[in-house]
């Protein structure tokens, strides 16, 4: 690894106070080059004082932003720490540390990368057990998505991505709301940045309610693929700097 | 068109136009937001007052009936009234957002300067003794 490069590590936590300090522990001897920085999202439990405890820097969200929020607010932290390279991983234990020099190895094998996912379904034997419903709809997702920017893409919902300077200026400047990755993927192409994705194993959810919930996956499924279609729609979906500011105090009817 | 439905316009309509008058005196809302409230409210009394001008926007878009136009054009403004809402809405939580961030953010900073002051100090007291 890189001696000079500095790097961080995300994790988005909404009550996650069961599996928040073994994913803490895991990540400093699986990657002991990361800083870890814990997103407590409005939690009402006592996720942020076990991160502070177990010595990861924590911002505090008055209230709960919503995953796509609470990965934004780390966006904004490692850009304006200068750090080199951010890593995206589950408050909840899903995402292993152990694969993190995998996504690390690929994107320093190939520099003009600036995103790199890790995939639960690229490996024959990835045997991921998610119900089918939900590997139905990642499924949907990935087949469009490939079809769209030109590139495989086989598990866009996941959130397990290590992202370099670049990826993280943009996201630190405009990032999705709801249910950010798929969307991510395309702010992505459309800024013509690059990306890849690598094999890695996930495990079962740890404890805490993912942030899509069974019933809500049909809600979820219509909103990602509008986000899809008028993301094609748009000229150029994100402002670049200098373009006048997605809010402005002046926009109304 | 019948003197009661008219008159049933009128009143309400006018009723409608007061109440905003008197929110907007009461700084109750935003100008920019009791503009098209003011404006549909004055639409609706003009056109409920003057029954020629009713009938012959009635007999423009084919409405045989004329208070129906005037229903029409009450549910167009409020149509409008309610995109111009779902956009404030929009606006405000995108800047609630960046406001909890930025807050977070910098309580972030605070705390670990006030840590790093806090340990600082216990160095120079440990020196001093």
């Amino acid at each position: 690894m890189d001696p000079n490069a500095s790097h961080l590590a995300v994790v988005p936590a909404y009550n996650e106070a069961d599996t928040i300090g073994s994913v803490i522990r895991a990540l400093r001897s699986a990657a002991p080059a990361f800083d870890v920085l814990v997103v407590d999202d409005g939690s009402t439990d006592s996720t942020g004082e076990i991160a502070q405890r177990e010595g990861a820097v924590v911002v505090r969200h008055p209230f709960n932003l919503g995953i796509g929020g609470a990965v934004q607010s780390g966006f904004v932290y490692a850009k304006e720490n200068g750090y080199d390279y951010m890593v995206q991983v589950d408050g909840d234990g899903q995402h292993r540390p152990e694969e993190i020099p995998k996504l690390i190895a690929e994107m320093r094998a190939d520099p003009t990368l600036d995103m790199v996912c890790g995939s639960r379904f690229l490996s024959a034997e990835h045997g991921y057990p998610a119900p089918i419903s939900r590997r139905t709809g990642i499924h949907i997702f990935a087949f469009l998505l490939s079809r769209i920017i030109g590139q495989r893409v086989s598990d866009p919902t996941s959130g397990f991505r290590l992202y370099n300077r670049r990826a993280i200026s943009l996201f630190a400047r405009d990032y999705p709301h709801d249910y950010p990755e798929v969307e991510a993927v395309l702010m992505v192409h459309y800024h013509r940045l690059h990306m890849t994705e690598v094999p890695v194993r996930m495990l079962l959810r740890g404890g805490g309610v993912s942030s899509i919930r069974s019933g809500k996956s049909v809600y979820y499924m219509i909103k990602v693929l509008l986000a899809i279609f008028i993301g094609m729609a748009r000229s150029r979906p994100v402002p670049e700097p200098g373009d006048a500011a997605p809010v402005t105090a002046g926009q109304s009817l | 068109m019948e003197l009661r439905i008219q008159l049933l316009s009128v009143v309400a309509s006018g009723a409608m136009l007061l109440v905003v008058l008197e929110l907007v005196r009461r700084r109750a809302f935003l100008e920019r937001y009791a503009i098209l409230w003011l404006f549909s409210g004055l639409v609706l009394l003009g056109l409920s007052l003057w029954k020629d001008g009713l009938e012959e926007v009635a007999n423009l878009v084919g409405i045989a009936y004329p208070p129906n136009a005037l229903f029409l054009i009450a549910f167009g403004f409020v149509l409008v009234l309610l995109l111009h809402f779902s956009l404030a809405v929009s606006r405000l939580s995108d800047q609630t957002k960046v406001l909890a961030q930025r807050l977070a953010l910098l309580e972030q900073r605070h705390d670990e300067r006030e840590r790093s002051e806090a340990s600082e100090e216990l160095e120079t007291v440990g020196r001093g003794s």
